[in-house]
């Protein structure tokens, strides 16, 4: 592990998150948070979700303001292309977690980041939510991801560093687990 | 019935505590449920051997004298030695009696027994850590023509049924148990999740003489990085055989075994591994990277004499696509053995010193909530040896030490708490 004269800043406040790990194991019911997300049909496969608000430590929160997330299909898909796929965003979400992931860990390892960027492709054959071929699953056959970082440490603590945020990568996990999944209506 | 000290457990931790209390004059007895050394009389299965080479088998009083230094103690070598053992410091076991509560009493604890009740000023509880096996509760929901085991009902792949084997798991245990049932013609699944991947030997030398030298296994519970983690690490990939092969993912997937990520969950007969497998061996592999950077860097620091020079061993392979759901039926999976750990049973425990997860909070081995009782032969209990038999030689003469102490009235305060 590098370590560098200037303190290291990557942004991240480790000690709170470090605190909040060790306040959430004496009182583990704060621990449980509901995340949320509303969506409303706009027109064809065009809807627009929006977050705000959430529940954790014992109370709701609400983010600074309201984000909206457009989703659609694209023109070859015979719509209008006025967002991103759904499955876009799950990349978008993938990416995000795990690069958040990063910045977490160099900061705790004392690592400073110049940059870190990240490509993400989700492999899928079409056929299966056309319902064109029954061996197709629907979702992702597939998901790559690569990174490129610039900072002040090895290559092997670079790639601990990756290998760390996976670890601890929310997004990541429910990607690669199965998780119950409860849809009702009315 | 009064005793200064009720040790509850005749196994080599007990044992090694009624030595000590023995050099101290300190009147107690050892309960013990059934024989001594009981778990590993009834509870383990017929191939295995200790993880700890035999010149590391050492216990209060007594250490191996056989020839085989390098050697790894078969189950029925370990029963002798216990038995040896407590022959040699004459402990006063009760043998057949076993304790049904622990309690608060005036004079310190009550425990009760099917052969009486006894009070005493402390009481050590050296039981042992893995009395029950873990099984998720996704069990429930595999097929019910699939035969299920745990570590502590397996005994031999020939007690099996026919076809395939699911082993989740893959610490020590699951690595074993999936090679010798594989090499016994079932062909073998095994789900990975987090791993510690450890050579059998390095550089020429076994690993434990490794962790030994350079003070791994020294490492203390008030010193390492993160305790909850240290202490939930799972066992290393390792197997004691007189040639110390070594056994490891890729030596699995060359014998034929079929490597799969974390069990996930079951639906429909249909088991569903993560998709993170390659990460989680990645990190096993950067994981053990460190240690041996380690070892090479104090052997060099200490100019330790070393026939072969520093190398790495093969990253672990996994599939390009590993499988990620098996129909359990389709796929001839006749048995799941679940290799996903063990837990203690404190079922008999009445004194408010369990955290939620159902652990004794312990500091070093002294009950946070219960002056007087103390705790033995927990996963990196004081040190990182007190995971294996040799770990009882110090935590036993550094817990006597609190204990005596304790009743001489002078263990109470807060900073007593702290390193003995």
């Amino acid at each position: 592990m590098t370590t560098t004269a200037k303190p290291v800043d990557n942004g991240v406040n480790t000690e709170a998150l470090l605190a909040a790990r060790e306040a959430l194991t004496a009182a583990p019911e704060g621990a449980d948070f509901t995340w949320r997300a509303s969506c409303s049909w706009v027109h064809g496969t065009y809807s627009r979700s929006t977050v705000e608000g959430f529940s954790g430590l014992g109370q709701e929160h609400t983010h600074r303001q309201a984000f909206t997330f457009d989703t659609d299909h694209p023109e070859c898909f015979a719509s209008e292309d006025r967002g991103a796929t759904p499955v876009e965003v799950v990349l978008a979400g993938l990416a995000g977690c795990l690069t958040a992931g990063v910045a977490a860990v160099a900061q705790n390892r004392n690592i400073q980041l110049r940059s870190v960027t990240s490509t993400v492709e989700g492999k899928m054959n079409v056929l299966g939510i056309l319902g064109g071929d029954p061996d197709v699953r629907n979702g992702f056959t597939e998901v790559n991801v690569h990174f490129d970082i610039d900072a002040d440490a090895s290559a092997d603590d670079i790639e601990a560093l990756v290998a760390q945020s996976q670890k601890r990568s929310a997004v990541f996990d429910l990607i690669t687990n199965p998780t119950n999944v409860s849809v009702s209506v009315g | 019935m009064y005793t200064t000290v009720v040790v509850i457990g005749a196994g080599h931790s007990g044992l090694a505590m009624s030595r000590r209390l023995t050099e101290r004059s300190l009147e107690h007895v050892v309960l013990e449920r059934g024989e001594v050394a009981n778990s590993w009389r009834n509870e383990r299965w017929d191939s295995l051997r200790l993880l700890t080479p035999n010149w590391h088998s050492q216990l209060p009083g007594m250490r191996y004298h056989g020839s085989a230094q390098d050697g790894f103690m078969s189950v029925p070598e370990v029963v002798a030695f216990i038995d040896s053992y407590a022959a040699t410091i004459d402990a006063p076991v009760q043998t057949r009696t076993t304790v049904s509560s622990v309690g608060v009493s005036a004079s310190g604890f009550q425990v009760t027994t099917d052969r009486g009740v006894w009070n005493c000023a402390t009481v050590v509880i050296a039981s042992g850590a893995a009395n029950a096996a873990n099984v998720p509760t996704i069990s429930s929901a595999v097929p019910s023509s699939i035969e299920m085991v745990t570590p502590l009902t397996y005994r031999s792949p020939e007690r099996l049924g026919k076809g395939g084997v699911l082993v989740v798991g893959a610490s020590a245990t699951g690595i074993q148990l999936a090679d010798e049932i594989h090499r016994s013609g079932r062909p073998v699944t095994l789900a990975v999740g987090e791993h510690v991947r450890l050579p059998r030997t390095y550089r020429g030398r076994d690993i434990f003489w490794w962790m030994n030298a350079a003070g791994v296994l020294d490492e203390r519970h008030d010193e390492v990085d993160d305790l909850v983690r240290a202490r939930h690490v799972p066992s290393p990939q390792l197997i004691g055989t007189p040639e110390q092969r070594s056994i490891d993912l890729n030596a699995l997937t060359q014998l034929g075994v079929t490597v799969v990520g974390r069990l996930g969950s079951i639906r429909d007969g249909v088991a569903q591994f993560s998709g993170g497998l390659a990460n989680t061996c990645r990190l096993a592999d950067l994981k053990m990277n460190r240690l041996l950077n380690r070892f090479d860097e104090w052997a060099r620091d200490k100019d330790i004499d070393v026939v072969e020079a520093p190398h790495r061993f093969e990253p672990t392979s996994v599939p390009s696509a590993p499988t990620v759901e098996i129909d359990l039926r389709r796929h001839s999976i006749g048995t799941i053995v679940w290799a996903t750990g063990y837990h203690p049973d404190y079922s008999w425990l009445d004194v408010p010193v369990l955290d939620r997860k159902g652990r004794i909070r312990h500091h070093g081995g002294i009950v946070r909530d219960a002056p007087g009782m103390y705790l033995l032969g927990e996963t990196l209990l004081r040190t990182r040896r007190s995971s294996y038999i040799a770990g009882a030689d110090q935590d036993t003469c550094e817990l006597a030490n609190h204990l005596h102490e304790h009743l001489d009235g002078r263990a109470f305060d807060r900073r007593a708490m702290n390193p003995v």
